[in-house]
């Protein structure tokens, strides 16, 4: 209250202070009005549009975009494998991340910061170049191949399928699993551990009936984070896929740049908002059934 | 300190774990300096040719150029004004701040893929698409969120009591934000730079949306150039690209520490 007062005097009469926060956040409002929110409600709009045989665009309502994604068994499989193979991901992004998280978690000083840059520089390398160091690696020419010839074994395809694809994108969400799982860390409670050693539980029961349950709320958090951001990405199963692994992201892609049948595009990109939204309300309802 | 000690199971889990998620930056320096005209690990010969032929490739120079004056365009113009919003946000509490700052976040949500098309269509229609003014705005699109949210973070965890006495003795709104907020929000605002400026930097997913044959972006001219042909040229760029995100990494830690940040 002593505060109001004090600064009182100071601030401009309230009309004019209207006025002010008006003009302050005018700029923001209209870069967010053109940017995003016409752009989407049209989207919405756009996935109603009709499409001609001809593959000409016109402003008929119809619902014909949308009956063909569940009569095409192809939307179908592309639906269920694009789900599917996001959920993979996500479940070997949690098993990679989770021993650096908690050996991040565990250390101090100037050893966490360094660790902690080594976590964050892969975050701010462009996508295209860490799917570059795995084509280096993964490709007919590249690391495992030549390895694997010098150990006089069979080489192995490894890019332009399925395996690729995955092994790209696991390491590209780490960085997002690691941070999501060390803000859950926080619950950790060394003492507990420690009475549980003293009690005589072996190091595995210990990591299983204590660590694990107590961070179960960012492994959550961690999961949607990364499952979110597979559903939606599509440079490195584009570059790492070569065109024989179709997403949901990637089939948008196609059809907006490649096909220019807007309409479908549309109508997928909201397919893939209606299944973030479901993997929101499924992380709500576990996460009320854990806590 | 009341640390449990690390056990040599975690020790190597973590070990190898890590050298999974640093490989394909690793691997990147010494094909970088490969003597081959294709991409093979390992080379089976050295030079150092690959860096001097990014200078000669004019695609990649002139997108070069592109990504840098307009990360240099859009982290302006986001610190214009998104500084502004989090002062009226957090200090002049409008009717409804909350509500405002979720819509003006929003677009954070959204999967950039989502994003990019929406944003293409209707683009397309203003005849924005492969312009400059509409890369500006589209990447302005997703740096103004999070330079809101790391400002207003910054605006709201500052001692008041400060700008109060500045105010009692007379100092006008204005002159309070110029001589005591904007100095103590120095780390805030070095932050708030460095984050806009990569992000803008390294965005491809709307760029490529909104790039055409006229005009390009860096990442986007990555982008194909390797799905043509995956040769060491890709490689030197990285290892520049690289360096450019720890040298920006480097000084946000030197000046403002990098825990506080990007880790919340």
């Amino acid at each position: 209250m002593s505060a109001a007062t004090a600064i009182a005097p100071a601030l401009p009469p309230r009309r004019s202070r209207l006025g002010l926060i008006v003009a302050l956040l005018a700029p923001i409002a209209l870069i967010n009005a053109i940017g995003f929110l016409a752009p989407v409600l049209n989207l919405a709009r756009m996935s109603f549009y009709e499409v001609e045989p001809t593959g000409a665009m016109r402003e008929v309502y119809t619902l014909a975009t949308w009956a063909k994604l569940v009569t095409d068994s192809f939307y179908a499989e592309l639906i269920v494998n694009s789900v599917s193979v996001s959920l993979g991901i996500t479940l070997l992004t949690l098993v990679c991340s989770y021993p650096i998280a908690l050996y991040l978690h565990r250390s101090s000083g100037t050893w966490k910061t360094i660790l902690l840059v080594l976590v964050i520089s892969p975050l701010l390398t462009s996508a295209v170049v860490r799917t570059y160091g795995w084509i280096a690696i993964l490709s007919d020419s590249g690391l495992v191949n030549n390895a694997l010839g010098a150990l006089g074994l069979p080489p192995q395809r490894m890019m332009f399928n399925l395996t690729g694809v995955t092994i790209g994108l696991t390491e590209i969400l780490m960085p997002y699993m690691i941070l999501a799982l060390l803000a859950g860390f926080g619950r950790l409670d060394p003492r507990i551990e420690e009475a549980a050693s003293t009690l005589g539980a072996p190091p595995f029961t210990i990591f299983r009936r204590i660590i694990l349950p107590l961070t179960v709320p960012g492994i959550a958090l961690g999961c949607l984070l990364c499952f979110v951001l597979a559903v939606s990405s599509f440079i490195t199963p584009k570059l790492l896929g070569g065109g024989r692994v179709f997403l949901l992201a990637t089939e948008i892609y196609d059809q907006a740049i490649v096909t220019l049948n807007w309409p479908l595009a549309a109508t997928l990109s909201i397919l893939v908002l209606v299944i973030f939204g479901g993997a929101l309300v499924l992380y709500t309802r576990a996460l009320r059934a854990i806590l | 300190m009341d640390e449990r000690p690390v056990s040599l199971t975690l020790k190597i889990l973590a070990g190898v774990m890590f050298a999974f998620l640093l490989a394909p930056l690793i691997v990147v320096l010494p094909i970088s300096f490969s003597g081959d005209a294709f991409m093979a690990f390992p080379p089976t010969s050295w030079s150092v040719k690959w860096y001097p032929a990014i200078f000669a490739n004019s695609k990649m120079t002139a997108a070069f150029w592109t990504s840098l004056v307009l990360a240099t365009v859009v982290t302006t113009i986001s610190l214009a004004i998104a500084l502004p919003a989090a002062y009226a946000l957090v200090r002049l509490k409008p009717a409804g701040a909350e509500v405002l700052s979720s819509l003006f976040t929003a677009p954070l949500l959204l999967p950039t893929i989502v994003l990019g098309l929406a944003i293409l269509i209707v683009f397309a229609r203003l005849g924005l698409l492969a312009t400059f003014p509409g890369l500006v705005l589209a990447h302005l699109v997703v740096t103004l969120p999070y330079a809101l949210r790391v400002l207003t973070t910054a605006l709201a965890t500052l001692p008041i009591a400060v700008e109060e006495a500045a105010s009692t003795l007379g100092a006008s709104p204005f002159t309070v934000f110029r001589r005591i907020t904007l100095p103590m929000m120095k780390s805030g605002l070095i932050g708030t730079t460095a984050l806009c400026f990569l992000v803008s930097f390294d965005e491809v997913v709307l760029s490529i949306f909104m790039t055409g044959p006229r005009i390009s972006t860096l990442p986007v001219a990555m982008y194909h150039h390797v799905e043509q042909q995956a040769d060491p040229l890709v490689a030197a760029l990285s290892v520049l690209l690289v360096v450019l995100s720890l040298v920006v990494v480097l000084v946000v830690d030197r000046t403002s520490g990098l825990a506080k940040t990007f880790v919340k």
